[in-house]
């Protein structure tokens, strides 16, 4: 796959591109929200990172050279979200980390633990994972990515797809059955 | 956990990754380790809590505007939904006070009524459905994928068959509204054009098919053993009744 980064880009496409863009790429407008809201853990972050990775896309298109369209997006999703979780890590760590992500005060363990809700408990589990560990189980349990696409979507090895899910899950099953335990989790 | 396996090999058996022989090993280990079988069970657990919890996070429509606005500028301008409304709105009156008149008023203007509304909305369906990322939820060309996909988003189970060896390969399926109601619309391919099938249960009897054209598109509707059909596209007119035919065979 080729560097989506690399090159120059164009900020329009003639009308060939144009049309293989909207039919290859834009249907995955849906799936770059999806990881970059995960990646992220704010909707209103993702709207603005997705957005840069869209353009970029769209300015790098003439570049790609078929494949997996879905991937070779993704990537350039993910890519847009780890540069913007770098910029942003100390602001956050300050602000976010405790409060709007990690449960709002009164919120206490127990009440989080007999909480009913599972998709509210599967949230917060799921973002107390690591990025790395949170992106894998997003791409193969929410996208249906194979083990093939997250490797370049993630620019690692097969084999790494497989321990990093093996040690993602994990530490999800361990999130979920013990939510508070996991507040430690560590950024990146 | 005390099998190494169970950190490794059982996810790539798991997710399906292993090859056949791969599998076929994995599985006589399976057999006898406690705690691979163990493990995945919790895997089977955490993937169907993860299915049953729609995780997926839904775009924005703001943000999708947004988007396709810089990235597809040349889109048709879609019709405001709202105006569209207080037509049928409007429509749905004048009907209201035909049925205070005569009946054989009202049993020829509710189906006059009924159809141009439903015409105008299908079509509507149909052109949004042809924006980006808006075709299809549900990409696949085989039935007994779409069909399942339905299940437990709609109160009812659409009939899904493919016709590729009829000339219409159907393509995926999504949900739409018409009429006020989550519908089934599948998605067939007719050479270079595309057609939307809208299905919904209806209390009605069978009704043969009508159809007519409006704005250049092609739609014909009928009901038949309590689902109701609307097929739209701007393939030709005779297109959409042979695929009417192979729907009701």
């Amino acid at each position: 796959m080729s560097n989506p980064v690399q090159g120059k880009g164009s900020d329009v496409l003639d009308s060939q591109d144009q049309v293989r863009f909207e039919a290859l790429v834009l249907p995955h407008l849906d799936a770059a929200f999806n990881l970059a809201r995960w990646l992220l853990r704010s909707g209103a972050d993702a709207e603005d990172v997705a957005q840069e990775a869209m353009l970029r896309s769209y300015r790098f298109f003439p570049a790609f050279h078929g494949g997996d369209a879905r991937a070779w997006l993704l990537q350039i999703v993910r890519n847009t979200c780890y540069s913007w979780l770098d910029k942003n890590r100390r602001v956050r760590e300050m602000t976010e980390f405790n409060e709007e992500v990690h449960g709002t005060p009164g919120a206490t363990p127990e009440a989080l633990a007999i909480e009913g809700d599972n998709r509210e408990r599967l949230t917060r589990a799921l973002e107390s994972l690591p990025p790395r560990y949170r992106e894998v189980i997003v791409l193969r349990e929410l996208e249906g990515c194979s083990y093939k696409e997250i490797a370049s979507i993630a620019e690692v090895p097969i084999g790494t797809v497989m321990s990093t899910l093996a040690r993602a899950r994990r530490q999800l099953q361990a999130a979920l059955s013990h939510p508070a335990r996991e507040e430690a989790a560590h950024e990146l | 956990m005390s099998c190494e396996q169970t950190e490794t090999v059982l996810h790539g058996y798991f997710d399906n990754e292993l090859d056949a022989l791969g599998a076929a090993e994995f599985e006589r280990h399976l057999a006898q380790c406690f705690d691979c079988t163990e493990a995945l069970q919790g895997l089977k657990a955490l993937r169907s809590s993860i299915g049953v919890s729609q995780l997926y996070e839904k775009t924005p429509a703001a943000f999708r505007k947004k988007v396709l606005s810089e990235v597809s500028p040349r889109r048709p301008v879609t019709i405001a939904p709202a105006r569209r409304n207080w037509r049928w709105l409007a429509v749905a009156a004048t009907l209201l006070l035909l049925a205070y008149g005569t009946w054989r008023i009202v049993s020829f203007g509710r189906a006059d009524g009924y159809e141009t509304r439903l015409a105008a909305e299908v079509i509507d369906a149909h052109l949004r459905s042809l924006q980006p990322g808006h075709l299809i939820d549900v990409v696949s060309t085989d039935q007994h994928t779409v069909k399942p996909w339905f299940d437990g988003k709609l109160d009812f189970s659409p009939p899904v068959r493919d016709f590729a060896d009829q000339g219409f390969p159907l393509q995926g399926g999504r949900l739409d509204v018409v009429d006020n109601r989550a519908v089934a619309a599948l998605v067939y391919g007719r050479r270079k054009h595309l057609v939307n099938v809208f299905i919904w249960p209806t209390n009605e009897r069978d009704t043969a098919p009508r159809s007519g054209s409006r704005q250049g598109y092609q739609w014909v509707e009928w009901r038949k053993s309590g689902m109701e059909f609307c097929a739209v596209s701007d393939s030709a007119a005779s297109d959409l009744g042979e695929l009417q035919h192979l729907i009701d065979r």
